[in-house]
């Protein structure tokens, strides 16, 4: 509760949880706000921006409604780059405090397949993976995850490894509780807050991979996202400029309110450290 | 030097599970991409049956998963990355006519982003809170916002489609005929834009972890000391607080070598320029996997190289560095 109170105590949280509580009833109310396939042809083509009341924000190419599309590309974007955040830390979290809890060899083992994840650029990771398994939104989010767990696991690790010298975490062993229940009840919960600050990174990082993927022709063909207008504004890039324009835009208003509620929240997780 | 050396020993060996984790985890992919290296190899020039089983034998492609890999890591140890289906070469050669190109791409964005982001981060943090600093924060929050594709598409359209100031894409004019320092500044001329957009999202980075890393130095008691002691605030600044605060600049330096690799896939392939981040996108679309491998291989080479670099220059910055052995972590 005071962690809520000191949230909203800090102006770019609200403006941050603002903006993306927007993006949110965008996203979900999309198929009432623009009914029907984003992707139908609706009009003339390269209809130029606040020029048709049917399109406000023009036509592409093939007359398709950009509005249209960039209300169906939040959905997209928002439910991709949520879910790749959430696995990766799911699996960050997991690995994480099973290398610090266990260690020996197996954190030894964990720790180096963590460094080689990292030494891969996760971008060509993410982009070897999609090309091999083929672009649905599953495999976009499992390749967006493969290169994001390692900064949770390696964060995770160390908060346990201090963690679990802690006193509570001897008389919860002391008083004979299963190791896996130590792990889940005792130690996890502890680790956890560094992470929660973490998340914000991760989601907007999820949200640029998954754009530059479909930029380059690697989103779901069936889906529409915004670094795939992007792309498709390319080729009329000198006569129709908005086109690319108009869907970047709304990437960057959506990382940018990532970006300020992760301030919120890290401004609510300072403060309580400071008064413990 | 010793000291840098023996580093550089512990570093290097330190690198070789690293690497070979990521041997065996390129294997696999290549396991799980379709088709394998006959049917690339016949793809374009077609071959009956009999040639096919022959080839798998020679290559030894009909044995188990282990004895594949074992096959594969010889071929590594031969510097053999296999066969590029869409370029008819063998995959380092094509690998290694690209690599100059994004090595130069990425120097260059680093020294940008480093030195303009250190010294920017520098400026807001020398008076934490004044107008200089809340106008620079936010600023730099906007850039780290930008996906630098787009803004690559955005200078594009400002820079080369409206101004005509410079080139839109390409690594330098085609048959210019140009030698030497002009052909130097011919390149220097189309590579403003793809660095600008690939390497002002790391401004922004650098910029914020500067002014952070300096507002908690300038409490701490060695920089109020001096302050206290009399001496000159703009020296306190550089000597005492910029100093320690660029330190873990350097750290992030390293930890971002691989994103930015990854970042200069979607720029090469926005400016149309010549290197390996482009070619992973071509080895993509033409389903070479052999090839995309290989990038992924170079990749990781090129990362570990530029950690080594990052933790020599942390040594010679911070003297604590290297000189014992329990910082061999």
């Amino acid at each position: 509760m005071s962690g809520l109170s000191r949230f909203r105590g800090s102006a770019d949280g609200i403006a941050g949880a603002a903006v993306l509580a927007l993006l949110a009833i965008v996203a979900i109310a999309a198929p009432v706000l623009s009914p029907g396939d984003p992707l139908n042809i609706v009009g003339a083509p390269l209809t130029r921006p606040f020029e048709a009341w049917a399109t406000p924000l023009g036509t592409d190419r093939l007359g398709r409604d950009v509005l249209a599309m960039i209300v169906h590309g939040a959905r997209t974007s928002l439910t991709v780059g949520l879910a790749a955040a959430l696995v990766a830390i799911a699996v960050g979290s997991a690995v994480g405090t099973l290398a610090g809890l266990m260690g020996g060899w197996i954190d030894e083992a964990l720790m180096r397949v963590t460094e080689a994840f990292q030494t891969v650029p996760g971008f060509l990771l993410a982009l070897a993976f999609v090309s091999t398994v083929g672009p649905s939104l599953a495999a976009i989010v499992v390749a967006i995850a493969l290169g994001a767990w390692t900064g949770p696991a390696r964060l995770v690790r160390a908060e346990v490894l201090s963690i679990r010298e802690r006193d509570f975490v001897a008389s919860a062993r002391v008083i004979g509780m299963h190791p896996l229940a130590i792990a889940w009840r005792e130690v996890l919960p502890h680790a956890l807050p560094p992470v929660v600050a973490l998340a914000s990174v991760i989601v907007a990082g999820a949200i640029l991979t998954e754009a530059a993927l479909s930029f380059l022709g690697l989103g779901d063909p069936n889906r529409a996202t915004w670094g795939g207008l992007i792309a498709e504004g390319r080729s009329v890039l000198r006569s129709a400029p908005f086109l690319s324009i108009w869907p970047g835009l709304a990437l960057v208003v959506t990382v940018l309110g990532v970006h300020l509620t992760g301030e919120g929240v890290v401004a609510a997780l300072a403060l309580r450290r400071s008064q413990a | 030097m010793r000291r840098a050396l023996s580093l550089v020993r512990r570093r290097l060996l330190g690198a070789i599970p690293v690497l070979a984790l990521v041997i065996v985890g390129t294997f696999t992919l290549l396991e799980f991409a379709p088709g394998d290296a006959v049917d690339a190899y016949l793809g374009a020039t077609g071959g009956d049956r009999g040639l096919v089983d022959q080839l798998r034998r020679d290559w030894g492609l009909d044995q188990g998963p282990l004895q594949r890999l074992g096959l594969y890591v010889a071929a590594l140890a031969r510097l053999d990355l296999g066969w590029s289906v869409a370029f008819s070469k063998p995959v380092l050669t094509v690998i290694l006519e690209r690599l100059p190109n994004t090595l130069l791409l990425m120097g260059a964005a680093i020294a940008l982003a480093f030195g303009l982001g250190s010294l920017l981060g520098v400026v807001a943090g020398s008076r934490p809170g004044s107008a200089t600093d809340r106008a620079l924060s936010i600023g730099s929050l906007a850039l780290y916002a930008i996906p630098g594709f787009w803004l690559g598409l955005v200078l594009i359209i400002v820079f080369a489609v409206q101004l005509r100031w410079l080139p839109s894409g390409g690594i330098e004019t085609i048959a210019s005929g140009l030698g030497g320092l002009a052909r130097a500044g011919d390149i220097a001329r189309h590579l403003v834009l793809p660095v600008s957009a690939l390497g002002l999202l790391y401004l922004a980075l650098y910029l914020r972890m500067m002014r952070t890393s300096m507002a908690e130095v300038w409490r701490q008691d060695f920089a109020r000391a001096a302050l206290a002691r009399g001496v000159p605030r703009r020296r306190v600044l550089w000597r005492h607080v910029a100093r320690n605060a660029l330190l873990p600049l350097v750290t992030m330096l390293g930890l971002q070598a691989a994103t930015m690799l990854g970042g200069s896939v979607v720029i090469e392939s926005v400016f149309a320029v010549p290197g390996l981040g482009r070619l992973a996108h071509e080895a993509v679309a033409q389903r070479d996997t052999p090839l995309l491998l290989g990038i992924i291989l170079v990749g990781a080479l090129v990362v570990i190289l530029v950690n080594l670099a990052v933790d020599v220059a942390y040594a010679a910055l911070d003297p604590r560095v290297g000189s014992g052995k329990e910082t061999a972590a």
